[in-house]
């Protein structure tokens, strides 16, 4: 297929998406567009978190300290000054924060950078480990994250968490973001930087022996998957209008961690449907957790067991089908169309075998 | 600070690091075997506290007896999770068993949540275990000395087992090689279930000294512990018994120093930890007493 009918394809593709998300905005009630924004938003925590974990293969566990981060800083940054006085009752807020108050995408922007900054700074030790002791370092530093916000009040009004942030992602943000970063990671995993990223990926001390720097490669990595962690924070922050320390322990890690094993480590696509897929599973599945009645007997709602599933649904997903739903491949037009040729001619095929015999008989 | 309080403070250490120690010896023996990080091991922990709490409050056990039974059920809890968990997974890329002990983890602290409430829950302290006697106007509870003592004498049977029995010499022969072990006979899916079972037999004590100590248990509390210990068992050098010992007196004691000198860094308690992670990774990756092996290509 050509490389300029597969452009078309994909910009049509894109226009008609946002088509289908402008009416849905107009017509969907509140809590749909709710859901479907954080697909959104869920779509680019889990294509960041499989940059650095997939196509790079180092296992990083410290997605939630970075949404922290971008979500902190988003939020100071737009709070108009009023709602900043009401939230700080309890401590002095640091005074340069006071009068702070940047439009919503420069703030998001920002969020993403300070996280990106982070990240670099984070990096610098850990990224030296590997495997398991990288994972525990990271998730170490997520922590000590969330410490420092209780920590630090005059800053982040510490466990009280910052609340009226004005309400402004929407489902045009939250996708907007999503299909830039889908385009983003295209770019990034067929440039020569994801050739080396994959590289790493598959065999560390061979990819050194080619040439690659792996520091560098890791450091790009791991500085990109945190801008883009925070940039998610700071849009569910400005989803929910409330942030606060709790909102980012290991549970948040754990729920991008689901969306990018089942989507498959390693495959851009497969994220994007993991996202979608635990998004709504995890808002359908709460009819667990409210009592059913099935007119004749009374199922009691049990609290919390959504967690269970989803837990037990991972370790299903990684002893049984363990590249999950796409593996290292990605959906593609051109397989999108083999795809339909192959059933096109399978069809062809039965209806000649049921020809053949109707003509015997006439 | 005056003697009295500095001797006050060191006991807190030292029985919260044989606490420590307890829980790193778990996950020091696993990752030696496996080389990999038990996520769930805070959470057996976890699950021995509720088991000696429903054996005392619910069948109205005598302690010592409820006490005994929740080393025995968590044990074998445990080598049921590394059957289910680990086991079919023996062949795969090492991040993969570490996706799956994370989601065990979090399926053991859901199902906690679920089965025994998010409330926390008083723990039965024996009287035995709740005296207080003066030392000179230090003020010792009696467990501050059973903690540590306790400790000392599983890890006497524990070198014992490792160190002078045919079993204790196929586990040290699965954490060189597993293929060669093989080939000297060693049966090594039954040799990593009893590394499972001691692991998780130790955590137990762990756990139900923990509750003695601090008696309020909860489904999540075995969370923190968890990573704590994993960090003990790193700075003792991960796959050295002794090693995970004397991290775990170390962090143990640092950490309740640490408070007790700079009461304004309190609220940095549950980080300081992490802090010494990296910079025990980055200065001396095999730990104190660990050997340093050079990689296989």
């Amino acid at each position: 297929m050509k490389q300029t009918t597969k452009s078309l394809l994909t910009l049509a593709t894109v226009i008609l998406f946002f088509t289908v998300l402008y009416f849905a905005n107009k017509y969907l009630d509140p809590y749909k567009l709710i859901i479907l924004t954080l697909c959104g938003i869920n779509v680019v925590l889990g294509l960041s978190m499989n940059l650095i974990n997939g196509f790079t293969g180092q296992f990083s566990l410290g997605h939630a300290g970075f949404m922290a981060v971008g979500a902190y800083t988003a939020a100071l940054l737009t709070m108009p000054p009023e709602v900043k006085e009401m939230n700080w009752f309890a401590v002095p807020m640091w005074p340069p924060l006071h009068d702070l108050c940047w439009p919503f995408f420069l703030a998001v922007i920002m969020g993403g950078l300070v996280a990106a900054f982070f990240g670099f700074l984070i990096g610098i030790p850990v990224l030296r480990l590997r495997g398991d002791y990288l994972a525990i370092a990271t998730l170490g530093f997520a922590e000590v994250i969330r410490v420092v916000i209780i920590n630090v009040k005059p800053l982040t009004n510490g466990a009280l968490g910052l609340k009226a942030i004005p309400v402004v992602t929407d489902v045009f943000w939250a996708w907007g973001a999503a299909v830039l970063t889908i385009f983003l990671m295209i770019r990034l995993i067929n440039s020569s930087y994801g050739l080396a990223l994959k590289s790493i990926n598959s065999d560390e001390i061979a990819a050194e022996a080619m040439g690659v720097n792996l520091f560098y490669h890791k450091m790009l990595s791991f500085v990109l998957s945190s801008f883009l962690a925070g940039v998610g924070g700071a849009l569910l922050g400005g989803l929910l209008g409330t942030v606060d320390p709790t909102m980012f322990t290991f549970l948040m890690t754990f729920n991008i961690l689901l969306i990018v094993v089942l989507g498959g480590l390693g495959s851009i696509t497969g994220s994007v449907i993991g996202a979608v897929f635990v998004t709504i599973l995890m808002e359908w599945l709460r009819i667990v957790e409210s009592p059913v009645d099935l007119g004749f007997v009374q199922i009691p709602g049990i609290p919390g067991m959504r967690m269970v599933i989803f837990s037990f649904l991972l370790v299903l997903v990684i002893i049984f089908y363990q590249q999950g739903l796409l593996g290292r491949r990605e959906l593609t037009w051109e397989g999108i169309f083999n795809l339909l040729r192959q059933v096109q001619e399978r069809f062809k095929k039965r209806n000649k075998d049921k020809s053949v015999p109707s003509s015997e008989v006439g | 600070m005056t003697l009295t309080e500095f001797l006050q403070h060191m006991a807190n250490g030292v029985s919260l690091g044989s606490l420590y120690a307890l829980i790193a010896i778990g996950y020091t023996m696993v990752y030696g075997i496996l080389r990999l990080i038990n996520f769930a091991h805070g959470d057996i922990f976890m699950i021995a506290a509720y088991v000696a709490f429903f054996g005392i409050g619910i069948f109205s056990l005598p302690w010592w007896v409820s006490f005994i039974l929740a080393v025995v059920i968590t044990a074998f809890i445990g080598a049921l999770i590394e059957r289910a968990g680990y086991r079919p997974l023996r062949n795969s890329p090492r991040i993969s068993v570490l996706i799956s002990a994370i989601g065990i983890s979090f399926l053991l602290e859901n199902l906690g949540l679920v089965l025994f409430g998010g409330r926390p829950k008083a723990f039965y302290r024996p009287p035995v275990f709740a005296q207080v006697f003066l030392v000179k106007g230090v003020a010792v509870q009696v467990l501050t000395i059973y903690i540590p003592l306790v400790t000392i004498v599983l890890l006497a049977c524990l070198l014992y087992l490792v160190h002078k029995t045919k079993t204790g010499m196929a586990m040290r022969a699965c954490s060189r090689d597993f293929e060669t072990a093989r080939l000297m006979a060693i049966n090594v899916d039954r040799i990593v279930s009893v590394t499972f079972v001691v692991g998780s037999a130790l955590a137990a004590v762990g756990g139900i000294m923990w509750s003695l100590k601090f008696p309020q248990i909860h489904p999540l509390m075995g969370i923190f512990p968890g990573l704590k210990c994993f960090i003990a068992a790193v700075l003792g050098g991960i796959g050295n018994i002794t090693g995970a010992v004397i991290g775990g007196f170390i962090l143990g004691i640092l950490e309740i120093m640490l408070v007790a000198f700079f009461p304004a860094l309190s609220g940095y308690r549950d980080a300081f930890a992490f802090v010494i992670l990296i910079l025990i990774l980055l200065f001396r990756p095999t730990g104190i007493l660990g050997e340093t092996m050079a990689e296989k290509v």
